[in-house]
């Protein structure tokens, strides 16, 4: 069973990261990296690990992902590119050597040359099973014990990156420039002055109408006047 | 059928890892390289997990919090620096960026 769940969840993470690499389109490389990140979740479940697999989740697909294409709509970047010329000759060689080297040596040091992990076991603290700890309660132990300073540094990590963030998005002047008319703004906008000028049209018509009305009853009454004196 | 052992998990966080790395190399628009780091950072967390069900340690799970803490600050500061060169530059790749000043 975990072998099957295995199979399909990893043929799942590498089918959505060639997706990421190989999509002409941001927008379908970040629907892309989506089902990488969920397979990744899965995988983290088949290993036990409950509280990461639901914070893969919400904090990567959920936040990050969601974050890209936030990016992508704003910038207006998400035209497909041309992925057939190479801009750099021999770049694409290069990389899939490069590439291909670290996964063989990866896979020979972690697969063949070696039965596994080596270092000392349990040396943080033990990993029990989900009936007699849960997860979430193991994490915390040593999260709030013996990392207790590195998450306190993330607190400080998050707060300059929140600050960086603002300070990067503003424009140099200080004051935030208007953003540029979009298309949808723009077509209203248009068909707001043509409606409008239409509108000023028809009145200067009933206007210049009226108008003459009146000046053709002024002109009537006063012949009706001229006719009454004489 | 097999069992899985932590070689599994590994060989396929190396392959995960060997994809991202070769989209960060070839790929040009700055948002799927950040994407790809995005692969890179998971196939990380995937050798953490491994390792700490292998050797029953919960520290690698917990180092898992970390990665993901900074991935997040990460993006958020990235997508900002995107944006800002985007504004001045649109459609910029990663070839019109080799210089930092504007």
């Amino acid at each position: 069973m975990e072998f099957v769940v295995f199979v399909v969840a990893a043929i799942m993470v590498l089918a959505g990261a060639v997706g990421v690499v190989a999509s002409r389109h941001p927008v379908h490389s970040a629907l892309s990296l989506v089902g990488t990140l969920f397979s990744v979740a899965v995988l983290f479940v088949l290993q036990e690990a409950h509280l990461l697999a639901a914070v893969q989740v919400i904090v990567y697909t959920g936040a990050i992902v969601v974050l890209f294409l936030f990016v992508i709509m704003l910038l207006g970047v998400d035209e497909a590119e041309e992925l057939d010329i190479e801009p750099i000759a021999g770049q694409r060689p290069i990389a899939i050597g490069l590439a291909a080297a670290s996964a063989v040596l990866a896979i020979v040091v972690f697969a063949v040359t070696t039965d596994g992990a080596t270092g000392a076991r349990s040396a943080t603290a033990e990993l029990l099973p989900e009936q007699v700890k849960p997860n979430i309660n193991q994490i915390a132990e040593v999260l709030f014990t013996d990392y207790v300073f590195a998450f306190e540094l993330t607190a400080l990590l998050l707060t300059i990156a929140v600050v960086g963030a603002v300070v990067l998005s503003r424009s140099a002047g200080g004051d935030f420039e208007p953003a540029p008319e979009s298309v949808l703004a723009k077509t209203q906008r248009e068909t707001a002055e043509a409606e409008q000028a239409i509108l000023d049209e028809v009145a200067a018509k009933v206007a210049a109408q009226d108008a003459a009305k009146e000046a053709a009853a002024s002109q009537a009454d006063e012949a009706t006047e001229e006719a009454a004196d004489a | 059928m097999p069992e899985v052992d932590a070689a599994y998990y590994l060989i396929l966080a190396a392959m995960l890892f060997s994809i991202g790395a070769f989209g960060l190399l070839v790929r040009r628009n700055p948002l799927v390289m950040f994407m790809c780091v995005e692969l890179m950072l998971n196939a990380v967390n995937l050798t953490f997990v491994a390792f700490s069900r292998d050797l029953n340690d919960v520290g690698g799970q917990v180092n898992v919090f970390f990665v993901l803490v900074v991935a997040a600050a990460e993006v958020v500061v990235g997508l900002a620096i995107i944006v800002a060169v985007m504004r001045h530059r649109p459609g910029a790749t990663a070839d019109d960026l080799s210089v930092l000043r504007g």
